[in-house]
């Protein structure tokens, strides 16, 4: 007799459960899409600046053609890596060339007063370390997922709606430092 | 986190009805001492209202017009922007409002209501005494107070509560001060101010004791805490707040109600009980101990 209302509280309480469940794992799915897109716009707005940026340098010092062409090169590598692992191995050579790049840049003083180059340089230092946040965003929402994935109860409802594990953002540690920028 | 989440929308309720029920009390006793009765009440809970509705949409508003703080544009702070963006993308939120307010000394402070509709604000000197990686442990700590609903709590707690403090302090002062002034008429008027000041300054305490109770020295460890997450550098803030601390120029447009907000106690030479009673920040030398500590667990692993 007191057993129907019992049974009837369980399933609601379960309900509400596993919607809870299941409304944290779209979320969690939403907020990897979108912090793999944000990674995408820092990206290409590192490509972006990079043409001007050398453009710049060239106008001091032209004869340091090895320079700009290796970092052209790495430039058009990254932009035309076909997955992960090659872009992110270009972008490593990216990070290498448009280091000597800058130390390039410190033999020639003028350049250090030129503002256009300041600014550059500045943005480019910027929108490395968003590169770096929006990676570590990424993959921090990468292993709640994947926790959740794995935990109890929250395994039952992942597997019951498909739910995938993602993959972590690896990269080697070195490009995580941005452009040096002292003088 | 989504405990602590929750707690600050509940205790920010809490701010809201105490002030209520505060203002709501005074009036009843102005309609009392004068010949309004129940007007009283009654023009108590409309500025209780409209008290509230401003505390909670445009505190954010009233703290950056009182602490004299401008917008910005990229052009003018491109190195600020990029690391305010930057931290604002570590830490999954809507990039905050800019603002940066021009006193040379070294202080920073976010407000507004959620993380959609947030705020950070920053003085000149802040700008030209740290260097990037301390700039970020600062941002970091404050885009930790927009994640946490901090700055719901803070903001809310300067419109309400800040202003009652201020209140008090003022009509205290004229009642000690006033008095020989007085002339026939004012008298009664006088003598009801005199009284309202001293339930005031008897309230006063009770009401800092709240503002204390709210804005917990906790969550400014915790802000620390997890604004190292963001940065996974806790030296950075380490360093930033040994500088802010050796600074010893107090900030101008700062005061006993928005003191709370920055992430060092803007008012630099306080002393006396009253002054105590309103000292929300914990300690700096033991904020800078927990951080080291957290530099030295990670050396170990």
């Amino acid at each position: 007799m007191y057993l129907y209302p019992v049974f009837l509280i369980v399933i609601v309480l379960l309900a509400f459960v596993f919607i809870s469940i299941y409304n944290r794992f779209v979320q969690l799915r939403n907020r990897i899409e979108n912090a793999w897109a944000q990674i995408d716009v820092q990206l290409k707005r590192r490509y972006d600046l990079i043409p001007n940026l050398v453009e710049t340098v060239k106008g001091y010092a032209a004869h340091e053609k090895e320079v700009f062409e290796k970092v052209t090169q790495a430039r058009a590598q990254a932009i035309n890596a076909s997955n992960v692992g090659s872009q992110a191995q270009a972008e490593n050579m990216l990070t290498g060339t448009l280091k000597t790049l800058f130390a390039v840049a410190e033999a020639y003083p003028e350049l250090k007063t030129n503002q256009n180059f300041l600014m550059l340089q500045e943005e480019l230092s910027g929108t490395e370390s968003k590169i770096a946040y929006a990676r570590q965003f990424y993959n921090d929402e990468v292993m709640k997922l994947n926790t959740m994935l794995h935990a109890f109860p929250s395994n039952i409802v992942g597997s019951l709606f498909g739910f995938k594990e993602k993959e972590y953002f690896e990269i080697e540690e070195v490009s995580r430092e941005p452009v040096e920028v002292q003088f | 986190m989504y405990e602590q989440i929750a707690s600050n929308i509940r205790r920010s309720w809490l701010v809201i009805i105490i002030f209520s029920i505060f203002v709501l009390f005074l009036g009843y006793i102005f309609g009392e001492l004068t010949q309004l009765g129940y007007g009283g009440v009654f023009l108590a809970a409309l500025i209780a209202i409209f008290m509230s509705w401003t505390g909670y949409y445009h505190s954010d508003k009233i703290v950056l017009a009182m602490s004299r703080a401008r917008p910005i544009e990229k052009d003018e702070y491109p190195y600020l922007y990029n690391v305010i963006e930057g931290l604002a993308i570590a830490a999954g939120v809507h990039t905050p409002k800019m603002y940066v307010i021009d006193d040379s000394a070294p202080n920073a402070f976010a407000t507004g209501r959620d993380p959609e509709h947030s705020a950070i604000a920053v003085t000149t000197g802040l700008l030209e005494k740290l260097n990037r990686l301390e700039l970020e442990g600062v941002i970091a700590h404050e885009m930790s107070h927009i994640k946490n609903y901090d700055i719901r709590l803070a903001s809310l707690a300067v419109v309400m509560v800040g202003i009652i403090a201020l209140l008090s302090d003022w009509l205290l002062r004229s009642f000690w001060w006033g008095g020989r002034k007085r002339d026939e008429g004012g008298r009664e008027l006088g003598g009801i101010l005199a009284l309202v000041g001293l339930i005031l300054a008897i309230l006063a305490p009770l009401i800092a004791q709240l503002m204390r109770l709210a804005l917990s020295r906790q969550r400014e460890y915790l802000a620390d805490v997890s604004g190292t997450m963001l940065t996974r550098y806790p030296e950075g803030l380490a360093s930033a707040l040994a500088k802010l601390t050796m600074d010893r120029e107090p900030l101008e447009v700062a005061n006993k109600a928005t003191a709370h907000l920055y992430i060092v106690n803007p008012l630099k030479d306080i002393s006396g009980a009253i002054n105590n009673l309103f000292n929300t920040h914990p300690p700096i030398d033991e904020r800078i101990k927990r951080l080291r500590a957290l530099t030295f667990e990670k050396n170990i692993k």
